[in-house]
């Protein structure tokens, strides 16, 4: 019984660990190429759901939402990054956190404000289940985590081999050489900005289904995403997403002995285990 | 450095002073709360800029130190009779004491936006657990007790009405203003400085540097504790909304647009921050935050000396 459990709990930390990684990696990635923390993250991310929401409204197909919101939060996220965080470009990383906390806070009282309290519902694309031990689990969960993989391995791709992937890769290396080459450095950070927010989006509408949309659903996501960044390293991709998986997972199995709110303490503890033994994050070899 | 006379500053300090003593005779009753509301924020913000404005570390968490002190506070109010002020102000200090140096060790192994985070995160622990172990914290409602009368064992008692409570929040947080003054200029506060200049040539200069950061958090600590204290004892009652990281970004808000670094910039920062969302959230209703923030992005971007800044060189001398 009990090995059942922890068999399910691997899935459900997986499917978490999965979105968890998308919105982390849209975090992780403004971080490493512009050395902004994005404390509004998981206001982009609740936002991309209401935009989802709206638009499931309105055409009624899931699928046509989910690129309307990564569309719609990508544009905003441009927006915001020319008016508050381009002229901040060369100041101290820490007023970056300033000024997108202000913005977390105009945008989580604007979706308060527009949409209520009342918590929104996604309904799921296809509700198909299978039988996973005792429990009828839905198909839609699983199908989340091959769609946020999917997305996370566009990404991948797209900085490996793409031509502008390769001037993101190389503004983060040395900003100003590659100003000296010719990239439009300034345009290359809205555009990291814009895909980081679209990935937030993305993951809103596609978590959605799992909980109600409401303006305060950003607030958990932005401090997990936050735990998982550091443990697997500031800017480092790859060490956010095995990150992403490896505290869901912890999370997963705590919250079979304590309450779902009291297991956010062991990706804490995680956290400060992490800072102790690893202070550059779990999954970079060796500090500079 | 170009000295200034410290007369000017003296002077400044005795006429607030004044106006603050005499402002509950002539406030009507809203504002008298309102004035004693800013003072306790003010000695939160403060206390902070200890760490933001002296020693270049942003803090995030310092609702843990606030949120301990009411609940210190609360725990001396509930459980002793009768309840006692002196107690209740040992109590929180206690528990302030006790999360700022478990704060301080594992944080101060971190720098900037790392140290910032790692704060934060420390605050959400706390808050979790108050918000969770409801037997003890009374959970989500929180915990309200009568406010206990201000005495001297032997000398006098005499209950808190709106203008004692005013006069003694007010003593409170001069004496601390005094003493952080005093604490910034002294040799520790000139370390802390330099260790916001340049940190590695000040370890290469030979101080321990990771001491001072750890004194310098619970010092912040402490004080914000205090201003728990007052916090608790003003509204008699402790919740958990107290702890979570908001108030510690309200409490960053406070410093940047006060002016980091001043002491009294963080006091107005309070005093401009809770007079903005009073004047919106008349036609904002609980969306005050809404221009609240575009005010403070706007800040950050365009005025990051803060309202104060101006003032910083005169106000540290």
């Amino acid at each position: 019984m009990l090995l059942d459990q922890i068999l399910i709990q691997t899935v459900n930390g997986i499917v978490t660990g999965m979105i968890l990684a998308l919105v982390a990696s849209g975090l992780t990635l403004i971080f490493g190429i512009m050395d902004v923390v994005n404390f509004a993250h998981g206001e982009l991310f609740m936002l991309g759901a209401y935009v989802g929401v709206i638009t499931i409204v309105a055409s009624g197909s899931f699928w046509l939402a989910l690129v309307v919101a990564t569309l719609v939060i990508a544009l905003l996220g441009a927006v915001i990054q020319i008016t508050t965080l381009r002229p901040l470009l060369g100041r101290d990383p820490l007023t970056t956190i300033l000024a997108t906390f202000g913005l977390s806070l105009v945008l989580q009282n604007y979706a308060l404000w527009q949409f209520g309290p009342v918590a929104r519902k996604i309904p799921e694309p296809f509700t198909g289940h299978f039988t996973l031990f005792y429990l009828d689990y839905p198909w839609y969960r699983l199908a989340i985590a091959g769609l946020s993989a999917a997305i996370i391995g566009a990404l991948w791709l797209f900085l490996k081999f793409g031509t502008y992937g390769i001037w993101i890769r190389a503004t983060t290396q040395d900003r100003v050489m590659a100003a000296a080459m010719g990239i439009p450095v300034p345009w290359v950070h809205t555009a990291v900005f814009a895909i980081g927010a679209g990935m937030a989006a993305a993951s809103g509408v596609l978590f959605g289904p799992l909980v109600g949309v409401n303006h305060a659903m950003g607030l958990d996501w932005v401090l997990k995403a936050f735990i998982v960044v550091v443990v697997g390293g500031m800017g480092n991709l790859g060490g956010s997403i095995a990150a992403s998986i490896f505290i869901s997972l912890l999370e997963a199995y705590a919250s079979l002995w304590v309450s779902p709110a009291q297991a956010v303490i062991v990706s804490f503890v995680a956290l400060i285990l992490t800072l102790l033994f690893r202070p550059t994050g779990l999954f970079v070899p060796t500090p500079k | 450095m170009s000295r200034h006379s410290p007369v000017a500053f003296w002077t400044g300090f005795t006429l607030v002073l004044v106006l603050l003593i005499v402002a509950p005779l002539v406030l009507p009753e809203f504002w008298r709360r309102f004035v004693t509301e800013i003072l306790i924020w003010g000695l939160l913000a403060m206390s902070s800029d200890i760490l933001i404005g002296y020693t270049g570390m942003v803090s995030f968490g310092h609702s843990a130190f606030f949120g301990l002190g009411m609940y210190g506070a609360a725990a001396a109010l509930l459980s002793v009779k009768p309840p006692s002020l002196w107690l209740a102000i040992v109590y929180g200090l206690v528990a302030a004491a006790g999360v700022a140096v478990f704060v301080a060790y594992f944080s101060t192994r971190l720098r900037d936006i790392y140290f910032s985070i790692t704060t934060l995160i420390f605050s959400q622990i706390f808050y979790v657990i108050i918000f969770t172990w409801t037997e003890v914290t009374g959970g989500e409602n929180g915990l309200s007790f009568r406010r206990p009368v201000l005495a001297i064992p032997g000398l006098f008692s005499m209950p808190f009405d709106s203008n004692t409570l005013h006069w003694f929040v007010l003593a409170v947080v001069t004496v601390s203003y005094l003493v952080l003054r005093r604490i910034t200029q002294s040799p520790f506060g000139m370390v802390l400085q330099s260790i916001r200049e340049n940190e590695p040539r000040t370890r290469a200069v030979g101080y321990a540097v990771e001491q001072y950061k750890i004194v310098a958090v619970m010092l912040s600590g402490l004080f914000a504790g205090l201003a728990g204290v007052l916090y608790a004892v003003h509204n008699r009652f402790a919740a958990p909304d107290y702890v979570f990281f908001l108030i510690s970004g309200e409490v960053v808000i406070f410093n940047v647009m006060g002016g980091i670094g001043t002491l009294v910039g963080p006091l107005v920062g309070a005093a401009f921050f809770l007079l903005l969302r009073e004047g919106f959230s008349r036609f904002f209703t609980e969306f005050y935050l809404i221009p609240v923030g575009v005010i403070f992005t706007a800040m950050v971007i365009f005025m990051p000396q803060g309202l104060l800044g101006f003032l910083r060189r005169r106000l540290n001398e």
